[in-house]
């Protein structure tokens, strides 16, 4: 099965962190990054930029309404995904309490839809 | 042999089925269905032709021939074809027939039940419902929520466990303790559910899953020690209240209407449990509620045991029990102490009514009164408050 993990934290801890432990962070990234790519795991991963730059868009009876920011303000915001290929949901769990977020934000796990022919 | 074998054989073996079926069909719903149709045709010929030799294994051998006759009818070729194949090995000789020998599969069942990508009240419902054969409204009056709402809770339980891919088995060894601790809390909140509101049936069915659970992992000092727990708390129902439904304290329950069977399997399991030296919350809360049974409470090894329990799992109502304890180990101004060093609890009424109550032994009535009055604050209508109300007007 696919899963996807969706990663929650606040913006405001990257902002706010100091230069080397954020790149030290980084660095937790790519090392879970490219372990996950050994084991096969990883179907797809990839950071977003902050919602800052996010731009909402919705089409109510024929008219398009563009707003500037996210779907939610929220506490937590989304910062990223990793997709990836487990056999059930414990092993997905195990795979995202391994990305290096898990320890100071969120990460939500759903299975992807598979459409039967 | 009871009046009723169909409904002595849904109670003992409906879970079992069930967990049986599961694994040979990987479908909840359609499994549960089949195992349902098994005890309804049971229902029907067993007071006619006699009741089989093997209850079980006729409904697992039922039960696999209507799932069999479901999926002819409503698959496709290609997916029902890995179904039969898997459905037929389950008695591989259809002459005989005998599933007898098919291995238990409840504590994967059980396990599924109460995985933690579940949230804590859908855990005991599916496990009254597969485990326990607990109909719907059965189990809404146990959860004290509507039909529709359980309904609907179950439902979207079974359809995660699918859709999430929640797997159908016993974890591996290095997630087994944590998850244990999740099926031990399920079953023992059943049994709560029941004992608060002396609803015997779900403490019953509490107390069957927990001997399952005994039998199925028999090495498991935790499960003895839950199992111990209840029937020890379950011993004693009939005293904790009165006549008038009004609460009797354990000083004041007649220890001679205790259930001499429930205490004496009890205090055989914690012994048993607590020789395997690897302790836990159970068998130590079981230990203290074995302390109760004797003619006299052994108030000193209850703190001993409290003490234990606080090492392993630091609680402000645990020390707040053990406050208790202390009182009557060695008076009422060292368990009033105890008592006033618990932090945390300012809104929790069984601190106030403790303090009250040890404040009266210290004849300080005016703080007692007061703490009286601030644990009635905190308690909803019903026999505590009752009995607080009549605590107070007596001072």
């Amino acid at each position: 099965m696919q899963y996807m993990c969706l990663i929650y934290d606040e913006e405001s801890t990257w902002a706010n962190m100091p230069e080397d432990e954020r790149n030290a962070a980084y660095a937790e990234y790519m090392t879970f990054t490219q372990a996950i790519k050994d084991s096969g795991n990883h179907v797809a991963g990839d950071a977003l930029q902050p919602i800052s730059t996010a731009t909402s868009v919705r089409v109510r009876n024929g008219e398009t309404l563009v707003t500037d920011g996210p779907f939610a303000e929220t506490k937590e915001q989304l910062g990223g995904y990793y997709l990836v290929e487990a056999k059930d949901v414990d092993e997905a769990l195990k795979i995202a309490e391994r990305i290096p977020s898990a320890r100071y934000g969120t990460i939500e796990v759903r299975p992807v839809v598979v459409w039967e022919e | 042999m009871t009046a009723d074998p169909v409904a002595e054989a849904f109670r003992e073996e409906f879970g079992r089925a069930v967990s049986i079926l599961i694994r040979a069909l990987g479908d909840f719903d359609l499994a549960e269905d089949a195992v349902q149709e098994a005890f309804a045709v049971a229902a029907e010929r067993w007071p006619r032709d006699g009741v089989p030799t093997s209850p079980g294994a006729w409904i697992v051998t039922t039960a696999r021939n209507r799932a069999i006759d479901r999926l002819r009818r409503e698959r496709t070729l290609e997916t029902k074809r890995a179904e039969l194949a898997r459905l037929t090995e389950l008695a591989p000789d259809e002459e005989d027939d005998d599933v007898s020998t098919v291995p238990d599969e409840r504590l994967a069942l059980i396990f599924t039940c109460c995985h933690p990508a579940l949230s804590v009240d859908p855990q005991g419902a599916l496990t009254l419902r597969l485990l326990g054969g607990l109909t719907t409204p059965e189990i809404a009056r146990a959860f004290l929520t509507g039909e529709a709402t359980m309904a609907q809770r179950l439902v979207r339980a079974k359809h995660k466990i699918r859709a999430a891919g929640i797997p159908f088995r016993v974890p591996p060894d290095d997630a087994l303790p944590e998850r244990l601790e999740a099926v031990l809390a399920t079953v023992y909140l059943i049994f709560n559910a029941g004992y608060s509101d002396v609803r015997n049936e779900l403490s019953a069915e509490a107390i069957r899953l927990g001997r399952t659970l005994t039998r199925l992992m028999p090495d498991e000092p935790e499960a003895l020690g839950l199992l111990a727990l209840m029937l020890l708390h379950d011993s004693r129902r009939g005293t904790r209240l009165d006549d008038q439904g009004a609460i009797v304290l354990l000083e004041d329950q007649d220890r001679s209407r205790w259930d001499e069977a429930e205490i004496e399997e009890g205090r055989a399991l914690v012994e048993s449990a607590l020789r395997r030296r690897r302790p836990g919350r159970y068998q130590l809360q079981a230990a203290i509620a074995a302390c109760h049974t004797g003619e006299t409470s052994d108030w000193p090894q209850i703190v001993l045991l409290y003490d234990e329990l606080l090492a392993l799992h630091p609680s402000p109502v645990v020390e707040l029990n053990r406050s208790v304890a202390v009182a009557m180990a060695a008076g009422p101004e060292h368990g009033l102490a105890a008592a006033d060093a618990v932090t945390g609890l300012e809104d929790y009424r069984y601190l106030h009514s403790t303090r009250a109550d040890l404040l009266l032994r210290l004849g300080r009535d005016d703080e007692a009164r007061a703490a009286y009055a601030r644990a009635l604050e905190l308690t909803p209508e019903g026999a505590e408050r009752e009995f607080l109300t009549g605590r107070l007007s007596s001072l």
